[in-house]
């Protein structure tokens, strides 16, 4: 047994991975829920706006933008060019192939995350990307637990930015055709919703959530390398499963509940085998409860 | 709207949007290629837009034209399926003779490469069968294949297992992966079940990594004997050549039959409509673990004859860009097509020896081939004629 300040770390340090996780989830499942698809090049979207994020930071940083500033500005420069890799991801990949069957986009999002994963390589090389500011340090301390500032902010902006898109999708005009897409992309097409547009828009705002969860994991680990998006988007995946996917609320607490069982097990089994719980737990979801933790059983259309 | 002349007002709009795109991909690789490389993807993509305004202006119809030109008509495939039986019956046992010959007058370097395009035909074929014929998903059957080689490599350095009886027990010990994994698994949707296969793909490898005791993790398990029959053994390029010919020749024959018996029929029922092929009495549940089960086993086989061949396995030669490989070569060559996805299996595993010059770029043209042939040419480079006609359906 270890002790109980060490379960509180871990569960700390679980739900700032949790966090980020769930970020990545929403792409997934806000995407499965209109299109059906698993878009399997949303960890490479991901570890692109970890990419960008860095990149952005070294260069206001070395021009002298104090911290305070230049990384909410890296965050959104990462969030807004990583939605646009979203945007070109549908239009060049999937758009062309919405009618095609199953097995053509799955073949073509695996095409397409080999591609990214590739370009960075390319383009970046096969060593760790650094984050400019040693910020992984600082922290405090709460009885035996040890926070970083980087957890308060993980989890900070991470629970800003889904009570922000949950406003948007339960409250805006946009949000509920969204959800009118999600139910029925056909209906809703004959009813006047721009489905094309819904979905070019839910690409974007999945992509941009996976890229400031991808600045702020790299804040917190202090570095990226091309590889990252493998892993992170099958866990994230694991995440969107657990919740239900297709059910935002769901992806949220999926990606809490795994990144906390994920540390335990870290802490208690060894950190070598925190992948093997992950993907047991989503086999074991999917075969006892498919339709996930918060998600409603939908019979197979015919 | 300003009376500037037809040809300005009817190409205002393209060309912002062509302009549009160009700029915003420059902006979108900037970070990461920096201010002078991205030029080059820029200019890339205002040379794609230009080239299909222009083709939509001198005729609207040819940017269709050139998809189904590419998609093909089907009539060699048709031709293919039609031909005289005496064609079908005599082709493959020639080409076989005329492999056999080739092999005579090779150089051991070709030999050996010849040798793993060789492995990689039997793990394509094995694919084959359950994403091909059977129409599952699967993404980490590599790791069936990793099953077969450790078992090799564990009984055979350990006990001095041989290689004859190991081939069978790392094809069954793989299948009874695929019926464990199966068992639970083969209830879900398609997609589901793609992610499951990855999730045991990656749990395979980060298990055969850490269980030090049976596997010696990540250095891998050294000193595995090569075959021997009869006091011959196996030490030459040239010996595996042929003993991996006859494994082809034998998988080959086996998939033609497979596909043509009452099994691949019920399994193409199921693959093109579930629902109505139970209602019509197919045992689905039954049929998918069939197929599963099926090709574990001709990983597993694939995976022992590799530990025989590089007398040496560790993890790293079965990670998941392998699985993605030998997906590559199923879809390449045409899924459910076997003359097909020997091909593509073949082409594959020669490529990286043509392309040695630019070997970095391979792995970045795979993934965008995929996504083109996706749309393009969905059916393969030479598909099975029922599949040509399920993808032109579908389109």
């Amino acid at each position: 047994m270890i002790p109980g300040g060490e379960f509180f770390q871990q569960i700390v340090n679980g739900l700032t991975v949790g966090a980020v996780y769930a970020l990545i989830a929403l792409g997934y499942t806000m995407v499965y829920g209109i299109i059906e698809l698993i878009n399997f090049a949303h960890g490479e979207i991901y570890m692109i706006g970890a990419y960008i994020g860095t990149i952005a930071a070294a260069l206001l940083l070395g021009a002298g933008v104090p911290a305070a500033a230049a990384i909410p500005l890296a965050i959104v420069a990462a969030a807004a060019l990583t939605g646009f890799y979203g945007l070109s991801a549908e239009r060049i990949a999937y758009r062309p192939l919405r009618k095609a069957g199953r097995l053509a986009p799955l073949i073509s999002a695996l095409g397409l995350s080999i591609f990214l994963q590739q370009y960075v390589l390319l383009a970046q090389g096969a060593r760790d990307k650094v984050f400019p500011e040693e910020i992984t340090s600082a922290g405090f301390t709460l009885g035996p637990v040890r926070v970083a500032f980087v957890q308060v902010l993980i989890l900070g902006v991470a629970a800003l930015l889904m009570v922000a898109l949950q406003g948007f999708v339960r409250r805006t005009r946009m949000g509920r055709a969204m959800r009118c897409a999600a139910q029925d992309p056909v209906m809703a097409s004959l009813v006047g919703v721009p489905v094309d547009r819904v979905i070019a828009l839910t690409f974007i705002i999945g992509s941009a959530l996976a890229a400031v969860a991808g600045v702020l994991v790299v804040m917190y680990y202090g570095k990226v390398n091309y590889l990252a998006g493998y892993t992170a988007g099958l866990k994230a995946f694991t995440a969107a499963v657990l919740g239900g996917i297709g059910n935002i609320p769901g992806a949220m607490v999926g990606g809490l509940f795994l990144g906390v069982v994920e540390s335990l097990a870290a802490g208690y089994i060894g950190g070598e085998y925190k992948d093997v719980v992950a993907f047991v737990m989503l086999v074991v979801v999917l075969i006892v409860r498919p339709q996930g933790l918060l998600g409603v059983r939908v019979p197979d259309k015919i | 709207m300003t009376q500037t002349g037809d040809v300005s007002h009817v190409l205002r709009a393209p060309l912002a949007r062509a302009a549009g795109w160009t700029a915003a991909f420059y902006l979108m690789v900037l970070p990461l290629m920096g201010p002078r490389r991205g030029l080059w993807v820029a200019l890339a993509v205002l040379v794609v837009q230009a080239l299909a305004l222009a083709a939509d202006r001198v005729s609207p119809a040819s940017r269709e034209r050139l998809a189904a030109a590419l998609r093909g008509s089907g009539r060699f495939s048709a031709w293919m399926e039609l031909r005289p039986a005496w064609v079908r019956t005599v082709a493959p046992p020639a080409l076989l003779l005329a492999l056999a010959a080739a092999g005579l007058g090779m150089s051991p370097y070709t030999l050996d490469v010849a040798t793993n395009a060789g492995i990689y035909v039997l793990l394509a074929l094995g694919l084959n069968i359950v994403v091909g014929m059977a129409g599952l998903l699967v993404l980490g059957y590599i790791a069936f294949s990793a099953v077969g080689a450790y078992t090799y490599a564990i009984l055979n350095t350990q006990f001095h297992l041989s290689f004859w009886l190991a081939l069978p027990l790392g094809g069954a010990l793989a299948a009874c992966f695929g019926l464990l994994l199966g068992l639970p698994t083969l209830r879900l949707r398609g997609d589901y079940l793609a992610i499951v296969t990855l999730g045991f793909g990656e749990i395979t490898r980060i298990t055969l990594n850490n269980w030090n005791s049976l596997t010696n993790g990540p250095n891998g398990i050294l000193g595995i004997q090569p075959p021997s029959l009869f006091g011959f053994t196996f030490s030459q390029p040239k010996h595996y050549f042929y003993l991996l010919l006859a494994m082809v020749a034998l998988a080959a024959f086996f998939s033609r039959r497979l596909e043509r018996s009452r099994l691949g029929r019920a399994w193409v029922a199921m693959r093109e409509d579930e629902t109505a092929a139970e209602s019509m009495g197919v045992p689905t549940l039954r049929l998918k673990l069939l197929a599963f089960t099926l090709a574990a086993f001709w990983g597993g086989v694939a995976g022992v004859l590799f530990a025989s061949k590089q007398l040496f396995v560790s993890p790293e030669s079965f990670n998941f860009l392998e699985s993605v490989m030998v997906l590559c070569m199923v879809v390449l060559g045409g899924m459910g097509s076997v003359p097909g996805v020997i091909l593509g299996a073949v082409l594959l595993a020669f490529l990286p020896e043509v392309l040695r010059g630019v070997a970095e770029y391979r792995l970045i043209v795979f993934g965008a081939a995929m996504v083109l042939l996706m749309q393009y040419r969905p059916q393969g480079i030479w598909p099975s004629s029922r599949r040509y006609e399920e993808f032109r359906q579908e389109a």
